[in-house]
C-alpha cells in the first residue's frame, strides 16, 4: 500500500513551518494547502502576482481578476498584497520565498529536475518552474514515483531536458521520503510509506541510495 | 497637454499598426488581457505579428483569435499549454515560438523598458534556455545572460485610468501590464472606467501617464475566466475545490 496523492501532499505539507513564505506547483502541490498543520501559518505566493492566497471562491462570488497560477479562481486574504510579475518573480529570483513544493517528470541523485518538456511531444513551457528552482531557498519535489509505464523517475541522471541543476532538496513519491540535498551528498531514503519495503523501493529505483530507515 | 483620449480600440490604434511589427500584449492567462485591443487588432488584419506575452489565450478568445486569424508569425511566451490551435500551428511550422522563463521574460520587459539591454540572472543556467548565451561567475556561482525585450506597440489592460494616462490595476489582473507598459515604443491602453484627473490617489498610481500614448475606456468586457474553481459553502477554510 503506496501513499496516495493526498497522502503525499499530507507528507509534503509536513516540510511547512510557521512564517513560511510558500509557492506551490500545479497537481499534487495545490492539495497541500490542505493540509497545513494545526499551529503553522504559512503565507502562499502566487507566481502571477499575489502573496497570501485564499481558498477557492463559494459559487457566485468568482472574480475573473482573481486567480492563482493554475489559472483557478481564487480569494484574497485580509493580509493579501498584489504586485506586478516583475516584482513577483523579483522576490522569487532574489531569494526570498522560503519553500517551493513542485511536481517532475525525473529527479536525478545529483539533485538536477525534469518536468517541463519531453522532446518530439508537444510542449507547452516552463512557465515560473526555471525561476522558482533558481531562486527558492528550499526545493521539494512530490512526485509518484515511476511512469505509468513503470519507467523510474528517480533516476542516475535525466534524460529529459533539465529545468535546473542541482537544485533539488528533497523528494517525496508514493512510496518513500528521499532527501536529495541538490547532490551535495548521497541519495538517502529517510521513510519509507506504510505498507512499503525497502526491496520494493529498491526495485523500482534507479539511481543508487543509501536507506536510512529501519 | 496631448490629448491621449481616445474613442474606441480602432480610434486608439489608428497609424499604429503595420505587417511584421513585434507587439507586447499584457495578460496572464485570460486575466487582465486588453480583450478590445486584440479584437481590433484582429479586425485590422495587421499580420506576421511577433508577439510578446505570457500566454496565447485560448481557442477563440484572447490572443487565440489572432492565431484563427494566422496574423501571428512568432510567439515569445512562457506556457502556450491552453491552446490546440497554438499546438497545430506549430507542429506544422506556421507558427515561430520562443519560450522564456517567466521570471526572466517579466525581467526582460522589465529591463527594457527601462533603458537596461541586458542583464544576468541564475535562472535557465545549464538548460536549453542558456544555449549560445553568455554564462559568467559571479561570486561563486554562474549566471546566464539575457536581453532586455522593447516592442513597437504594447497593448495594456488596467482596471482604472484617468484622461493623464494614469494607471490603476486590479488584483491579479496586473501581472505582466505595467513592464509592458513601459517597453512599448508606442502604449496603448484599455480601462473599465476612465475618470478625470484629481480622481486617482496619487500615491496609488501603479503606472504613471508618461508611458501611456493613448487611452480609452472598453466598450465591453466579457472577463472569461479559464478555470472557474469553487468550494462547497458548507465547508469552512481552504479546500481543494471543484473545476467546473
Amino acid at each position: 500500500m503506496a501513499w496516495t496523492r493526498d497522502k503525499m501532499a499530507a507528507r509534503a505539507a509536513r516540510e511547512l513551518q510557521d512564517g513560511f513564505y510558500v509557492n506551490l506547483g500545479i497537481g499534487i502541490p495545490t492539495l497541500v494547502a490542505n493540509y497545513i498543520p494545526a499551529g503553522v501559518e504559512v503565507t502562499l505566493q502566487s507566481e502571477n502576482g499575489m502573496l497570501g492566497m485564499g481558498p477557492f471562491p463559494y459559487e457566485g462570488e468568482e472574480d475573473a481578476d482573481l486567480i492563482n497560477a493554475g489559472k483557478q479562481t481564487i480569494t484574497e486574504l485580509d493580509s493579501s498584497s498584489y504586485f506586478s510579475s516583475a516584482d513577483s518573480f523579483a522576490m522569487i529570483r532574489g531569494g526570498h520565498i522560503d519553500l517551493s513544493i513542485l511536481g517532475a517528470m525525473q529527479v536525478a541523485a545529483n539533485g538536477d529536475l525534469a518536468n517541463w518538456m519531453v522532446p518530439g511531444k508537444m510542449v507547452k513551457g516552463m512557465g515560473g518552474a526555471m525561476d522558482l528552482v533558481a531562486g527558492v531557498k528550499r526545493v521539494v519535489i512530490v512526485m509518484e514515483h515511476s511512469e505509468k509505464s513503470g519507467a523510474p523517475k528517480l533516476v542516475k541522471a535525466c534524460n529529459l531536458p533539465l529545468t535546473g541543476q542541482g537544485v533539488v532538496d528533497l523528494v517525496i513519491t508514493d512510496l518513500g521520503v528521499f532527501e536529495v540535498d541538490r547532490g551535495r551528498s548521497p541519495l538517502r531514503l529517510v521513510e519509507l510509506a506504510e505498507g512499503v519495503t525497502l526491496d520494493e523501493v529498491r526495485a523500482k529505483t534507479e539511481a543508487s541510495f543509501e536507506a536510512a530507515v529501519a | 497637454m496631448a490629448n491621449k483620449v481616445r474613442k474606441d480600440a480602432a480610434e486608439a490604434l489608428d497609424g499604429l499598426l503595420f505587417d511584421g511589427m513585434t507587439i507586447m500584449a499584457g495578460g496572464f492567462g485570460l486575466c487582465g488581457i486588453p480583450e478590445n485591443l486584440i479584437a481590433a487588432i484582429r479586425a485590422h488584419g495587421v499580420k506576421d505579428l511577433t508577439v510578446i506575452s505570457n500566454n496565447c489565450g485560448i481557442d477563440g478568445f484572447g490572443l487565440g483569435v489572432l492565431l484563427e486569424n494566422r496574423q501571428i508569425k512568432k510567439m515569445i511566451s512562457s506556457y502556450v499549454g491552453e491552446n490546440k490551435l497554438f499546438e497545430q500551428l506549430y507542429l506544422s511550422g506556421e507558427l515561430e515560438l520562443e519560450f522564456n522563463p517567466q521570471g526572466t521574460l517579466a525581467e526582460r520587459i522589465r529591463a527594457g523598458g527601462a533603458g537596461i539591454p541586458a542583464f544576468f540572472t541564475k535562472t535557465g543556467v545549464g538548460t536549453l534556455v542558456a544555449e549560445g548565451k553568455e554564462v559568467r561567475e559571479f561570486d561563486g556561482e554562474l549566471y546566464v545572460m539575457e536581453r532586455g525585450l522593447t516592442a513597437d506597440l504594447s497593448i495594456i489592460k488596467a482596471d482604472v485610468g484617468d484622461t493623464a494616462g494614469n494607471l490603476v490595476f486590479r488584483k491579479t489582473a496586473r501581472n505582466f501590464n505595467p513592464m509592458m507598459a513601459t517597453a512599448g515604443a508606442k502604449t496603448v491602453v484599455e480601462v473599465e472606467r476612465l475618470v478625470a484627473p484629481g480622481d486617482l490617489d496619487k500615491d496609488h498610481i501603479h503606472t504613471p501617464g508618461i508611458y501611456v500614448d493613448a487611452i480609452f475606456e472598453g466598450a465591453t468586457f466579457e472577463k472569461r475566466i479559464e478555470r472557474v474553481t469553487t468550494r462547497p459553502r458548507a465547508v469552512e477554510g481552504a479546500g481543494a475545490g471543484e473545476e467546473v
